[in-house]
């Protein structure tokens, strides 16, 4: 251990991860060092999903990412969907669809959703099932995950979902 | 006392409507505590190290070398358990850690606290053990015959159910074996915790459970403390489906945090997740059905055998589901039934969603499906004419008295006109990604399952919830022990209580065993009823004292006052008070919520040892690509007998969630077990269904005929989606592929006859 450090910006702000090992995943180091426990840990070998992130452009298991490779990008949380206090609009669809239950899939699923919705905002059903289908939900059968990706994507082209 | 007639005041979601989760917010925004999420000043982290063996003594055991290593602050093994070192739900025959004999592989031999999780891997890795191995019991159908692996003995429970004329012989038989593979619940928040250290002498546990009073007469006894100085609170449950109704890291936890005097945190990994709880049995199944030339079922005729692995668990509970509901849903006049539940050393089984009734319903469908063919008869029509209904009697005797809408949701699913649209993208074939199979070689099968269990536990269990109301400036405060696992009691538990005190406002407090009675399990479909029971007493029990109070204090007749917006108002008299005025001083209510009693069944697996019933029907269609073993199920149609319909949009989520499970169960999921060792503990080898391999769910119907008895008239629902969802798609790849696949999951090389040399 020394007093070396890096930065890892996180949500548009930069956060200092001191004394760390350099093994450390980003999941572990965003989860307990930075304090950002809404990427989830159910597999930690990259096949659930629940540790989703974004990487600039890109969604990746930040389980199987070494935290220290991460410098100089720009990291989104589950934290960082929506100003604190608010809802983004596929959380919102979550709630509404009834797209919980345990919710521990939850927030990989919707930095995974609000990606895509990102790159194409009129899906159809094998799209959302593609891109969703690295994450793993155990509780819902993806019924209601469905149809908050589809309520969500018609908010975002300014329509109402039926 | 409950009988006043009072109208309620429309604010916020009551019964019958979507309600909202109270805790959607959170699981959000990523606030949401799960146990895995706990943190403590100055914590620990704990780790277990576990047998590679499922058969073995150790010879030696040495802590020596692990205690040396920098940062290590605790390794305790056997010795080191305070109280009994044996736990258990139904008997107490697992040890907390291993003393001197190994019978699973994975079994806890030591346990590690340390100041980072890498130094408990060391510390693990540096703890040295020696085995003397020995021949595994494997094969349950050996296990009787077999030396005793354990000092209980080999035969965990054997019921010999014998019902009506034994000498009925049918004009028509039909004779089937199946097999059930053993199931994995998945559920995706691993075993995790945090212990902390009382200043009694006690310990404080947050914790990831299905029952957290059964938790903690277990983890009291084994560290030898009066249950009072055992506290255990709820912390975010991730999914149960069964597995965290047994102890895992409990104990552990408790100990290390009380021996270091700190917090100590643990999560287990994916893999040791597989070894760390129990599993659905794997059942062999022997049946033989006997019905008239016009298809009346007349007898069955069947044994059961599941391998319950190294400990009891709740084996004897699911054996008597297995036995009670092994024919399903029908009227048969004659049955013997043998259920045989075993020890061996294969991994440990338990609890799973469905208990019992998932592994019969594959065999009892299956059957029926080859009673119709063998007399030419249509599989919807001959389960129609057999179908159970209210005053039909069920194998052990008892008599229905509830609701059986069985024909119900067997002629609304059969008749369910899909409004499915078909994809023609080559994703949607069978091997989907792989886009390997070739649509002029598909074959499409439809076929259609039935199934049923009981509600709430049985067999004279003392069953019951317990709930404590606070009525407070118009804000009502609901404590309750039951389990939220994520089937969402807590949205129930606000709407059952502004449904009767007809508040806005209700805040509920944390599950903790501190603070209110026992709950009783999450599991058995039992919630709804029996916590939503509860709530629904100790509401009513706080709206009766609030208008005897005001009645008395303002001189009205109780009988003219109702609750309407907020406030009490008298129909007849110049009277009205704002709920928040009116308990400006709190009132209270404190209960215990139990079902009509049981019984136990008699030497011949006779009795009313069941409370109630509930039926869900399934017609799946899949697309097979026989020279490729792929299949696809292309949808599932759903109808489900639910009592009365709660919440629409909860409804929906515990139908379409417990199908995907039936479905894994059908075509993927399996925990392979080889000579007793685990050979795909992860999900990169255990595979659960994804969005891909998850057709659309459609709900023919929901059938709501009030349950007598049942509060709101509501039955569980959670159980019977995954009852007969495989049974649905194993038949349907049957229809497809015109082969007897009598063993799930279907692999693709039973569809494909692989040719051996």
């Amino acid at each position: 251990m020394s007093n070396d450090f890096y930065t890892l910006k996180v949500n548009g702000e930069n956060h200092q991860v001191l004394d760390a090992w350099t093994g450390e995943s980003l999941l572990w180091v965003l989860r307990e060092r930075l304090g950002f426990p809404g990427a989830k840990n159910a597999c930690e070998e990259g096949e659930c999903g629940s540790c989703s992130v974004r990487i600039d452009e890109e969604i990746v298991c930040s389980c199987l990412v070494l935290a220290g490779s991460a410098i100089d990008q720009e990291i989104t949380t589950i934290e960082g969907l929506a100003p604190e206090g608010e809802l983004g609009d596929v959380q919102q669809a979550f709630i509404e669809a009834g797209a919980v239950q345990c919710g521990f899939c939850t927030p990989g699923l919707l930095v995974t959703i609000d990606h895509l919705l990102e790159e194409n905002q009129n899906p159809d059903d094998l799209t959302v099932r593609e891109a969703i289908s690295g994450n793993l939900c155990r509780c819902t059968g993806y019924g209601r995950i469905l149809e908050a990706v589809q309520i969500a994507a018609a908010s975002r082209r300014g329509e109402n979902h039926e | 006392m409950s009988d006043l007639k009072i109208e309620t005041p429309v604010s916020g979601p009551r019964i019958g409507e979507s309600a909202p989760r109270p805790d959607g917010v959170p699981k959000v925004n990523g606030s949401f505590a799960f146990s895995s999420d706990l943190w403590h000043k100055n914590m620990l982290w704990g780790g277990t190290l576990r047998s590679p063996f499922p058969s073995a003594r150790i010879t030696r055991l040495d802590i020596t070398e692990a205690l040396l290593i920098d940062g290590v602050q605790a390794v305790l093994t056997h010795e080191d358990v305070p109280g009994q070192n044996l736990y258990g739900l139904e008997h107490a025959d697992q040890p907390v850690m291993a003393e001197e004999i190994i019978r699973y592989e994975g079994e806890p031999v030591a346990i590690v606290a340390a100041d980072h999780p890498e130094i408990v891997r060391r510390a693990l890795n540096a703890i040295q053990v020696e085995y003397e191995e020995m021949a595994p019991l494997t094969d349950p159908e050996l296990a009787e015959e077999t030396d005793f692996i354990h000092p209980d003995g080999n035969l965990i429970r054997r019921i010999n159910l014998r019902h009506g004329d034994q000498e009925v012989q049918g004009e028509i038989q039909v004779e089937g074996i199946y097999e059930v593979g053993m199931q994995d619940q998945a559920f995706l928040g691993l075993e995790s915790g945090l212990a902390v250290p009382g200043e009694d002498g006690g310990v404080d546990l947050y914790i990831s459970t299905q029952w957290l009073h059964a938790d903690r007469s277990q983890v009291a006894s084994c560290l030898g403390l009066e249950e009072e100085r055992v506290r255990i609170t709820l912390a975010g449950v991730g999914g149960a489906f069964g597995a965290r109704e047994d102890l895992s890291l409990h104990v552990h936890l408790c100990m290390l945090a009380m021996r270091t005097n700190r917090a100590v945190k643990m999560i287990y990994s994916r893999e040791e997740s597989f070894h760390g709880h129990v599993h659905r049995h794997p059942a062999k199944m022997w049946y033989r059905h006997h019905a008239d030339s016009k298809g009346n079922l007349l007898r069955v005729e069947a044994k059961v055998l599941l391998d319950g692995g190294a400990y009891a668990s709740s084996s004897g509970a699911v054996i008597a589901n297995a036995t009670c509901f092994a024919a399903g849903p029908y009227r048969i006049p004659s049955a013997d039934i043998e259920g045989v539940v075993v020890r061996t050393n294969n991994p440990p089984c338990g609890a799973m969603r469905g208990f019992g009734a998932v592994q019969t319903c594959v065999g009892h469908e299956a059957q029926m499906d080859k009673l119709a063919s063998a007399l030419n008869m249509d599989p919807v029509e001959i389960r129609i004419k057999n179908a159970l209904k209210p005053g039909d009697k069920l194998l052990t005797g008892q008599t229905i008295t509830g609701t059986a809408p069985v024909a119900e949701v067997i002629q609304t699913c059969a008749e369910h006109t899909s409004t499915y649209q078909e994809s023609t993208d080559p994703m949607s074939l069978p091997g989907g990604a792989g886009r390997t199979a070739d649509p002029e070689h598909i074959s499409r099968g439809e076929a259609i399952a039935v199934g049923f269990k009981n509600l709430m536990f049985s067999e004279g269990f003392d069953d019951f919830s317990s709930a404590l109301c606070q009525l407070e400036n118009g804000v009502a405060t609901i404590t309750c022990a039951c389990a939220e696992v994520g089937q969402g009691f807590v949205t129930l538990a606000q709407q059952i209580t502004r449904e009767i005190l007809g508040v806005e406002e209700v805040i509920l407090a944390p599950a903790a065993t501190q603070t209110v009675g026992s709950a009783g399990s999450t599991s058995a479909s039992r919630q709804t009823w029996m916590s939503g029971g509860a709530v629904q007493k100790a509401c009513e029990e706080v709206r009766v004292k609030l208008l005897e109070k005001l009645a008395v204090e303002h001189q009205v007749d109780i009988d003219n006052l109702v609750l309407v917006d907020g406030q009490v108002t008298s129909l007849n008299e110049d009277f009205t008070i704002s709920l928040e005025e009116a308990t400006s001083e709190p009132l209270e209510a404190r209960v215990e919520y139990r079902h009509a009693p049981t019984f136990p069944l008699d030497e011949n697996g006779q009795g009313d040892a069941h409370v109630s019933f509930a039926f869900s029907a399934h017609k799946a269609v899949v697309d097979v690509d026989p020279e490729l073993g792929l299949v696809k199920v292309v949808e599932l149609i759903t109808s489900q007998d639910v009592g009365r319909l709660l919440n629409p949009l909860q409804a929906v989520g515990q139908l379409e969630g417990g199908a995907a499970q039936g479905l894994g169960l059908a075509v993927m999921e399996e925990v392979l077990v080889t000579e007793g060792n685990i050979r795909n503990a992860s999900f990169t080898d255990y595979l659960i269904p994804t969005a891909l391999d998850m057709p659309p769910v459609e709900i023919a119907a929901i059938i709501e005929q009030p349950e007598p008895g049942a509060p709101f008239g509501a039955k569980g629902i959670g159980e019977p989606p995954s009852i007969s969802s495989t049974a649905a798609v194993v038949a349907a790849i049957r229809e497809a592929t015109d082969l007897e696949l009598p063993r799930v999951p279907v692999r693709f090389t039973d569809i494909v006859s692989v040719e051996e040399d």
